[in-house]
């Protein structure tokens, strides 16, 4: 018993993290659901979600018991185990790729010196769910579902692997927490050195994600729900679960490799210091705001809830503004715990605007057509991508060996590959008409 | 102690799933299978703290191949060959050749009986696991590097060459 808890005793910090995030990840995936349909509400000028709780605000919860409650169906010709295995293999890859993410300077589970492609390798195993539990379902819609999900992926992984090893060669290494690091020194965020590797991957990891305007594989107007047509209740929660799960999971990778993990905006400039500011006044200000409007809700009991919620964003603000006050207490300065502080914040809050793009794209694109797709990914995305990891490399060539300033040498192989992706997209167009011209005419 | 647990674990986990892999008669449940085998695999390299082998394993095999056997396994009818006998009389074949293989492995285990195994090669090799392949693999053996590179594309104009009517 001793030995373990010796064997234990190092662990314990990563094993509480762990703990964490294992246990808030469905409630913030909930939450992000709840934000997600506000959103959308708000785009098609509508107002959403408002009868459970404040404004909604306790929808998630109402949802999570509706789906547990809900009758479990397996398909009389399913294949049970897999039916059974294939949601769990989904969570459970999404939630191992979060392992290696460094939350804030003192917040990670494990600082592999293989981070992002540990990342890369775990979450690309989150497919098999997909696929396998289309299989299982044995049915044609599930099925077709899956096999598009299984070739989506794979073109896409291609395009968002080389985006990805674009932002490592500037990074130099591999562990999320040294990338970080090397942004603080560089004094600029990766994404300002390799836009065009930020621009890859933000479009390679929507159709990762399977969503809008990528999301084929349950495209209900063809597939009715694609791969998760005959799940049901629980099981149909944990695919939602994992897909939401993949959406951090993606937004933290682009935080971390291309937006500066728990940087705030601008490191290395001083006279931006004030904006160590902006954290607690944003919480101040959602603050103010549920008090302003807990007067105006029908019910006493979402009165209270909501004068509640204005609480707790003004103790994150108390929380969020102590490193910033001269203080002391038993003798470790206050203001020393700011980066661990105000890191998770920023990180979060890049997580949240990353995600924040994926639901804006996916209410105002239509969704593509599956050959388009795929030519999106094969002759534009995936030639650029490769274009830009060798003009990057160039570049670093160029500093190290010519003597070049990054940055002008970036700029110059960043130009060039705009020009490669210019032409790329014209001689597509062309081709595209040049095919629709030619099949008119033989008809 | 938790080294040879592991070690064991995952050891036997490779070969019971191996087992299964050519027992099932589910194309399937037997990919799934090599699936298990190929990530148990993983754990050993992770063991001897080839940190990036690992997850070149997970990435290549279990996130690129396996997806596509997957891929082709579902678009096969297998429910006709499930049904079927099997037809094949490969086993003798498979038998010599499972026998020799064996042989090799006891001979090996017999000349190595007496080696005391040092362990995995040290904490400061893992720091720099990567760095060290990447040396390794664009210095010392980087001409042995391009032919396989060349020969892979290769292999990937031919199959598109095969699978094209018109280029």
């Amino acid at each position: 018993m001793n030995a373990l808890v010796e064997f234990f005793r190092p662990h314990l910090l990563p094993l509480l993290y762990a703990v964490v995030i294992v246990a808030v990840l469905p409630l913030i995936a909930g939450y992000i659901v709840l934000l997600e349909r506000k959103i959308m509400a708000d785009m098609q000028a509508r107002l959403g979600p408002m009868r459970v709780g404040p404004h909604g605000l306790l929808q998630p919860i109402a949802d999570a018991v509706k789906l547990l409650i809900k009758e479990d169906i397996i398909p009389e010709n399913a294949d049970r185990w897999i039916f059974w295995l294939a949601p769990l293999l989904s969570v459970t890859a999404g939630m191992l790729a979060l392992a290696a993410f460094p939350f804030g300077p003192a917040f990670q589970i494990a600082d592999l010196n293989i981070g992002l492609l540990f990342i890369l390798g775990i979450s690309s195993m989150g497919i098999f769910g997909i696929v396998l539990g289309g299989w299982a379902s044995n049915s044609h819609y599930s099925l077709l579902g899956a096999l598009r999900s299984a070739a989506q992926l794979v073109s896409y992984e291609t395009a968002a692997g080389m985006a990805v090893v674009g932002g490592l060669l500037l990074a130099g290494t591999l562990s999320t927490r040294r990338i970080v690091e090397m942004q603080a020194e560089q004094g600029t965020w990766f994404i300002f050195l390799a836009p065009i590797a930020f621009f890859t991957y933000l479009v390679a990891s929507i159709a990762e994600t399977n969503r809008a305007p990528f999301d084929l594989p349950e495209a209900e107007s063809e597939l009715v729900a694609g791969y998760m047509t005959e799940y049901s209740g629980f099981r149909w929660a944990l695919y939602f679960l994992a897909e939401y799960t993949n959406m951090v999971v993606v937004a933290s990778v682009a935080t971390t490799l291309f937006l500066g993990g728990w940087l705030r905006p601008f490191p290395g400039t001083t006279w931006l210091n004030f904006l160590d500011y902006t954290p607690p006044l944003l919480m101040l200000l959602l603050a103010g705001y549920c008090f302003y409007r807990t007067p105006r809700q029908p019910v006493k009991v979402q009165q209270g809830f909501l004068a509640a919620v204005g609480l707790l964003c003004l103790l994150l603000a108390v929380i969020l503004a102590l490193p910033l006050l001269p203080l002391a207490v038993g003798g470790i300065e206050a203001q020393s715990l700011r980066p661990a502080i105000h890191g998770g914040f920023w990180f979060l809050f890049k997580v949240f605007a990353y995600m924040y793009v994926f639901m804006w794209l996916r209410f105002t694109f239509p969704r593509y057509r599956f050959d388009q797709l795929m030519k999106l990914g094969w002759h534009f995305l995936i030639p650029v991508s490769i274009v830009n990891v060798m003009g990057i490399g160039v570049a670093l060539v160029l500093d190290r060996e010519a003597g070049w300033p990054l940055w002008q040498a970036l700029v110059l192989t960043t130009l060039l590959t705009l020009a490669v992706a210019a032409y790329l997209a014209v001689v597509g167009e062309r081709k595209d008409s040049a095919a629709v011209g030619g099949a008119e005419r033989s008809a | 102690m938790l080294d040879l647990i592991l070690f064991y674990f995952f050891a036997t986990l490779a070969i019971v799933s191996a087992v299964l892999v050519v027992t099932r008669r589910n194309a399937v449940h037997s990919a799934i299978f090599l699936i298990t085998a190929l990530l148990a695999t993983a754990g050993i390299f992770l063991q001897l703290q080839a940190e990036f082998v690992f997850i070149v394993q997970i990435i290549l095999y279990v996130g690129g191949i396996m997806v596509l056997f997957v891929f082709v396994i579902m678009l096969v009818n297998l429910d006709v060959t499930l049904r079927q006998m099997q037809f094949n009389r490969g086993w003798l074949v498979g038998l010599v050749l499972a026998v020799a293989l064996g042989a090799q492995l006891a001979y090996a285990l017999f000349l190595g009986r007496n080696v005391q195994l040092t362990g995995p090669a040290g904490g400061e090799l893992s720091a720099q696991n990567t760095e060290q392949v990447g040396q390794v693999l664009f210095q010392n053996y980087l001409l042995p590097f391009e032919i396989a590179s060349i020969l892979l594309l290769v292999a990937m104009i031919g199959a598109v060459v095969m699978a094209k009517k018109r280029i």
